[in-house]
């Protein structure tokens, strides 16, 4: 199985320890084996280890230590943002934080949408076995 | 990001005597892991290469020194002599980190796994900034690639949190990436 993934400058990689958890940062240059130089807009640049990071599909065109202006508009460019929230691993995130952040009032609601969802599957299971028997 | 070692900047002079109104002031560079530490770091070193004691001299200034910046990576230079155990050896270290204060303590890691030397054996003689051009170690070089590249080719599986670290896991991990 081949490497897809690659630290290089511009990998977009998500923070999966620490801090800044579940961040998405820049790979902005390489210190030595176990860190990088890592950014992100709202961030001051710092170092972080590969350890902590987690690497995405996305990479960005950016030179080596780009400034912040640079960084931000390479971002906007490559439209990051919404190429992440539009992957199946960017969804999966929000819907993760959704229901964590869930009140009371909002189960409820959704217990209603499931009750409500299982009755129609259900309808339309009886019908198809309506016709299979028939 | 706490470093172990700072660095201070330590001014000091013998006391002025009537032979002596005015005593030469020597200034220090030195790391040390606090500030009292950095002091008598001071005044031993000044006793090796002047006539003065800690009891018959004054501190003038201890600052200490924080990097200028910290968000930029640089190759560190480092020489250093170090005690072993068949006698004393100078050495030069090259590091790539942001700060000489992560460089320096980089250094005192790698003696004491290499070569088992304790921090108190080490003398920090000089340190510098190295262009990327001049380093001399594999080591430090092969990062001076502007289209570096590489996999990261075993991902260890850790909790986000240690508050949900649990002994016994349904199933076995994935390691690819």
């Amino acid at each position: 199985m081949p490497f897809k993934r690659y630290v290089e400058i511009g990998r977009i990689a998500l923070v999966n320890y620490g801090k800044d958890y579940g961040k998405l940062v820049v790979i902005v240059d390489v210190i030595d084996q176990n860190r990088a130089l890592v950014d992100a807009p709202d961030m001051v640049r710092g170092q972080m280890n590969f350890k902590r990071l987690t690497l995405t599909d996305i990479k960005i065109d950016i030179k080596r230590v780009p400034n912040k202006k640079t960084l931000i508009a390479a971002l906007e460019a490559a439209d990051v943002k919404n190429k992440w929230e539009s992957s199946s691993w960017g969804r999966k995130l929000i819907v993760q934080k959704k229901r964590a952040s869930l009140n009371d009032f909002d189960r409820f609601k959704i217990m209603l949408a499931k009750i409500k969802k299982a009755g129609v599957v259900r309808q339309e299971l009886a019908k198809l076995k309506k016709e299979t028997t028939a | 990001m706490s470093y172990k070692f700072h660095q201070f900047q330590v001014v000091g002079r013998g006391l002025p005597t009537e032979s002596d109104e005015h005593p030469k002031i020597y200034r220090m560079k030195l790391w040390a892991t606090n500030e009292v530490r950095a002091k008598s770091k001071f005044w031993y070193f000044l006793r090796k290469l002047k006539k003065v004691k800690k009891s018959n001299g004054q501190m003038l200034a201890i600052n200490e020194i924080f990097e200028k910046n910290p968000t930029t990576i640089k190759n560190y230079g480092i020489w250093l002599r170090y005690q072993s155990r068949t006698g004393y050896h100078n050495m030069y270290k090259e590091y790539r980190d942001t700060t000489l204060n992560g460089g320096i303590e980089q250094m005192y890691t790698e003696m004491a796994s290499r070569h088992r030397v304790r921090h108190h054996c080490i003398q920090v003689i000089k340190t510098a900034t190295i262009p990327a051009k001049l380093c001399k170690r594999e080591s430090t070089k092969q990062f001076h690639n502007s289209k570096i590249k590489f996999p990261l080719v075993f991902k260890k599986v850790r909790l986000p949190t240690r508050k949900l670290k649990t002994t016994y896991k349904a199933s076995r991990p994935n390691l690819f990436v």
